[in-house]
Order: C-alpha cells, then structure tokens, then sequence
C-alpha cells in the first residue's frame, strides 16, 4: 500500500514536470536566459553589425553615458512621464465615468457600451492613421470643429507644444478596456450594501463615496498598475505618427528610443542598458504603487 | 395621504430627469467617441479635391466607390490579410496549447518546486518586454528565424504569456475537486483527468483568452516590425504602415485601406461581442 501511494506519489510529480515543461523551457529559453543575457551585454559595448568577437566589456560604462552625458535619453524619459503624469491620472477617471454611466440600469445600454468600447478593441496601426488626418491642422475635422465654435486650433502633431496632449485624447479615446474593468468592478458590488445605505437614508453621491469607491479602489489598483506599465511602454502610435522623434525630438518616447538604439543604430550594449534602466523605473513605481495600496485600497475581509 | 402621493411623485420626476439626463450624456458621448470612425469613413469615399477641402465636408459627393477597388491594386491587402490570420491562428493554437497544460499543472498537480516556479511566473507578468527583447533577437537570428513567422508564434507555444496561464489556473482552481477524484479513482490518467473533465468545463476561461490573444495578435505591430523583411510577409498592420509613408498625399486612399482593416476585428467583434465583453471584464476580475 504504502509503496503504492509513494508510486501515485513520483508518477504525479513526473506528469506536474510534464505538464510544465512547455512554460519551463519557454522561461529558460525565452525569459531568464534573455535576461541575464542583456543584463550582462549592458555592461559591454557591442554592435550587431560586427563580430560577436568584438564586443567589450566597458563595466558601468553605458549606465554612465545614459545619465551624465545621453540628453536624448533624458528627453525620451521627460516626454514620457510627462505622458503619463497626464494620461493615467485623465484616463482612469475618464474610464470611471464612462463606466458609472454604463451601470445605469437604461435602455439600450449594450449599444453604447459597445460604441465606447470599439475604439480599445482597434487600437492598432489603422485608427493611428486615422487619427493622423483627423488631427491634420488645415483639413483634419477636429480643427474643422474647433473653428466652429470659433478658437483656432492648434498644428497638433506639428507643433512640439501639442503633440503630446494629441496623444493623451487618442488615448482618452482609447480606454474602453479600463473602462469594461471598472464595470465589471462596479457590477461585482453586492447590492445588499446599496440597500443597507438606503436604509440608512443615504444620498446618491453619500453611496457613491462610501460604498461604490472603497468597494472600486481594488479595481482601481489593478488599473492604475495596467496603466502605468502601458504608459511608460508606449510605442506603436508614436512610431507610426513621428518614427523620427516628432517635432523637436517632442514624440521621442523611451521605447522608441531604445527601439532606435537597438534596431537602427545596432547599439546592442546601449540598447540593453536602457531596457534595464526602463526595467527599474517600472519596478521601482510599481512597487510604490503596490506599497501604498494598504493606504487606499479596501479589501472585504474574506475575499482575495 | 396628499403627502405621501407628492412624495411618489417627486420621486418619479427626479427619476425622469434622471434618464433624460443620463441619455442626453451617453448620446452626446457617443457622438464624440464615432467621429472618428464616421469622419475617415466619409474621407474614403471622397476624391482628392474634396479631401482636401477647407472647410472640411461630410458628405463626399460624388461617392468615390472606386477608391476601395483602387487600394486592392495598390497594395497586396488580401495578402497581408492572409498573413495575419496566419500568424494569429497559430498563436492561439499555441497559447490554449500551453497556458491550459501549464495552467492545470500549477492548480491541481503536486510536484516539488512547484510554488517556487510559480513565483517566478508571476514575477514575470512584471518583467517589460523589453529586458528580453534583444537577447531573443540574438537566439531567433542564431537560429535562423529571421524573416519568418516563427519569432512571432513559437513563443505562444512555450507560455510567453504568464496572464493567461495565471488566469486558467485561477480557474481551475475554482472546478470543484470531486469530479476529478472520481475520474482519477476509476484509473484515468493525469491527461485523460484534464482533457476530459477540466477542459470542456473551462470554456468561459478558455474563451477569455482567445480573445485576448486575438485582439493582442491582430494589432501587434512592434515584433513584426523587427522580425520580417520580406514585404510579401507582411501583417496588415506593417503593410498599412508602409503604405501611410508611400502615399502620404493621398489620405482618402489610406483612409479606405483603414476602413478595410478594421472590418474583420469588428466583424468578429459583433458576432461574439458577449464573449469580448464578459472575456475583458473576467480579465479584470482575476488579476
């Protein structure tokens, strides 16, 4: 019997490898090996266009050219939180108010869930390039609009001064996944704590701002962590709207930069460097994000 | 009496105002979020005069039908069509493949080291792309890849994604134990136990990520952008994107070829826009 169970025992553990196997290879292949490696070829200087052979080890040597002496990369750094400072903060309340609409219990509302929605689903190549004429100063619609209401708009993606706030709006446009989360957060509320409230004689914004919000601020975190790493990660609509930097380097963000280091430049050493550097500022802001969450966000005591 | 009645009738006023107000922000919403779309689908049907009006029209007349014959000769769209499903059929193959196979491991299966390997795969959901991507590079140029669709799928076989493996195990999790153990005494296999009882009830999960894949699949720009050279090869995406630079003077052709590459997603969007809707919101929910 007990030769039996030590048996089930191995042939269990066997298939649990088995099982495994595909994501194992695939981190030691494709992640943990990847890693060290530009971990190591951060400390080196290497470009792909020459022998394997040629490549140096300069220790902090990149790390020291990225800070004292790169003013791209503290553009590229600048343009990109100065992106974010604005786009997450816009973003996740634009998304918290679309979806506080879509929980109205209205006629209908599939459909405008649906017309909100749409744009995050074809966020690609084809709606940046729509976006482009439409921000065209002299024949773009947004302009054409603004005219109508009399105020002169600006070049947007012309002018280094509004390229960035273009980009915010097309994000704006685009948050209709942050906005299902939250909806999906606010139908997930027990309904017993509303009619508690009620009870209680509690007014609609009393409910809002002790019920709704402490029991959103979990999916309130998981947002805000999803809009930080997409933020700072920002590449596809800035490579097709301005591959070579915008107006006054203004579009240069981090990952087009390191994207030009490494791919057109073929500055192996630099270009993993800075994916390192990229790698801590992301670490270091998540963290401080997931320190604080004992601070504001609330979790039901049995849940999670 | 009297009073209660006014006070059910200021109830339903308020109630009233409530959802004229309500529509009068969701309608207005609406509006602001279809310009877009109504704007550049207006723009491909114009001719170049018209695109280039100031101010700016709505209606193109006459409509230009001929502008989405025009751009099927301009440029191998059915091709680079072609080429995407490709490359996301076989993703999707790979990523169910693997996330539910690993998935099922880390839920229901006891094997040393287990906690400590699924540690790292939730370390991973936190690792940018980026810190890998060069070195990845290096082994697919090694290996000979270049220039083909195997950097973009192989991955999905190997579970790249950690999301999607992080949220079938959280599902699995949640089937209850029984059915298993029933299965398991009758001697079925582990991978009978899987392919049979967990699997089928897992369909909403599975579906979940489908979808996921598929929308990160079909607008994917950055891997293809470094992987493939060859034009012919190219995704919808890179093949817009070349296209956008060789005729940038004619945006009411771009904007066509737009409207054409948003037409499949939408088309699927509509078809199995519960799944989209409930596979998003179960996303948010897991994490």
């Amino acid at each position: 019997m007990k030769i039996k169970i030590s048996r089930m025992r191995r042939l269990e553990a066997l298939s649990g490898y088995l099982f495994v196997s595909p994501w194992l290879i695939g981190f030691l292949m494709l992640t943990l090996g990847p890693m060290l490696f530009s971990l190591y070829l951060g400390f080196t200087h290497w470009n792909f266009h020459e022998p394997m052979s040629t490549m140096k080890f300069i220790g902090l040597g990149n790390y020291k050219q990225i800070f004292f002496h790169d003013p791209l990369f503290w553009k590229a750094l600048y343009n990109t939180t100065f992106y974010s400072i604005f786009a997450i903060p816009t973003g996740i309340l634009f998304a918290l108010f679309l979806a506080l609409l879509l929980n109205q219990k209205l006629h209908g509302i599939a459909v405008f869930r649906t017309i909100f929605y749409v744009p995050a689903l074809v966020t690609g190549v084809a709606t940046v390039v729509l976006w482009q004429w439409i921000l065209n100063p002299e024949f773009g619609i947004l302009n054409g609009l603004l005219k109508m209401i009399g105020i002169h708009g600006p070049a947007w993606l012309y002018d280094p001064v509004w390229t960035k706030p273009a980009l915010i709006l097309m994000h704006l446009w685009g948050v209709g996944t942050t906005m299902l989360i939250f909806l999906a957060g606010l139908q997930n509320i027990p309904t017993h704590l509303y009619e508690v409230a009620d009870l209680d004689g509690a007014s609609g914004w009393q409910k809002f701002l002790h019920v709704t919000l402490p029991m959103l601020t979990p999916t309130m975190f998981f947002n805000l962590v999803m809009a930080i790493i997409g933020a700072f990660q920002v590449f596809t609509v800035v490579y097709i709207l301005a591959g070579d930097g915008g107006p006054g380097d203004s579009l240069l963000f981090y990952v087009l930069y390191l994207y030009r280091k490494a791919f057109v430049e073929f500055q192996m050493g630099y270009a993993s460097a800075l994916a390192w550097v990229l790698f801590m500022i992301l670490f270091g802001l998540t963290l401080l994000v997931f320190r604080s969450s004992s601070l504001w966000v609330y979790y039901e005591g049995e849940k999670r | 009496m009297t009073a209660s009645v006014a006070f059910f009738r200021r109830q339903s006023v308020q109630k009233t105002v409530k959802t004229v107000l309500g529509y009068t922000i969701l309608l207005t919403l609406s509006v602001v979020f279809l310009i877009p779309f109504l704007w550049s689908l207006s723009a491909s049907f114009k001719g170049l005069l018209q695109v280039y009006a100031i101010p700016p029209v709505w209606i193109p007349k006459p409509i230009h039908w001929e502008n989405y014959i025009r751009i099927f000769k301009l440029l191998p769209l059915l091709r680079f069509f072609w080429n995407t499903i490709v490359i996301t059929t076989l993703s999707l193959v790979g990523q169910i493949f693997s996330a539910s196979l690993v998935a099922y491991a880390f839920a229901r299966l006891r094997w040393p080291l287990r906690d400590f390997f699924f540690f790292l795969l939730l370390g991973t959901m936190m690792l940018p792309t980026q810190v890998t991507l060069i070195p990845q590079f290096l082994l697919y140029q090694y290996l000979g890849w270049m220039d083909t669709y195997l950097p973009l799928i192989v991955p999905h076989f190997l579970g790249i994604s950690a999301f999607s493996i992080f949220l079938l195990r959280q599902f699995f999790k949640s089937v209850p134990l029984e059915l298993e153990e029933a299965a398991r005494i009758d001697g079925s296999s582990f991978f009978r136990t899987f392919w049979t009882i967990i699997l089928p009830l897992s369909k909403p999960a599975l579906a979940t990520i489908v979808i996921l894949t598929f929308i990160q699949k079909w607008n994917e720009f950055m891997p293809p952008l470094i992987y493939l050279q060859t034009y012919e090869k190219f995704p919808v995406s890179l093949g817009i994107n070349m296209f956008k630079d060789v005729y940038s003077s004619l945006p009411h052709y771009i904007m066509a070829t737009s409207m054409v590459a948003l037409v499949p997603i939408l088309v699927l969007f509509f078809v199995a826009q519960k799944y989209f809707v409930k596979g998003i919101m179960l996303s948010g929910l897991k994490g």
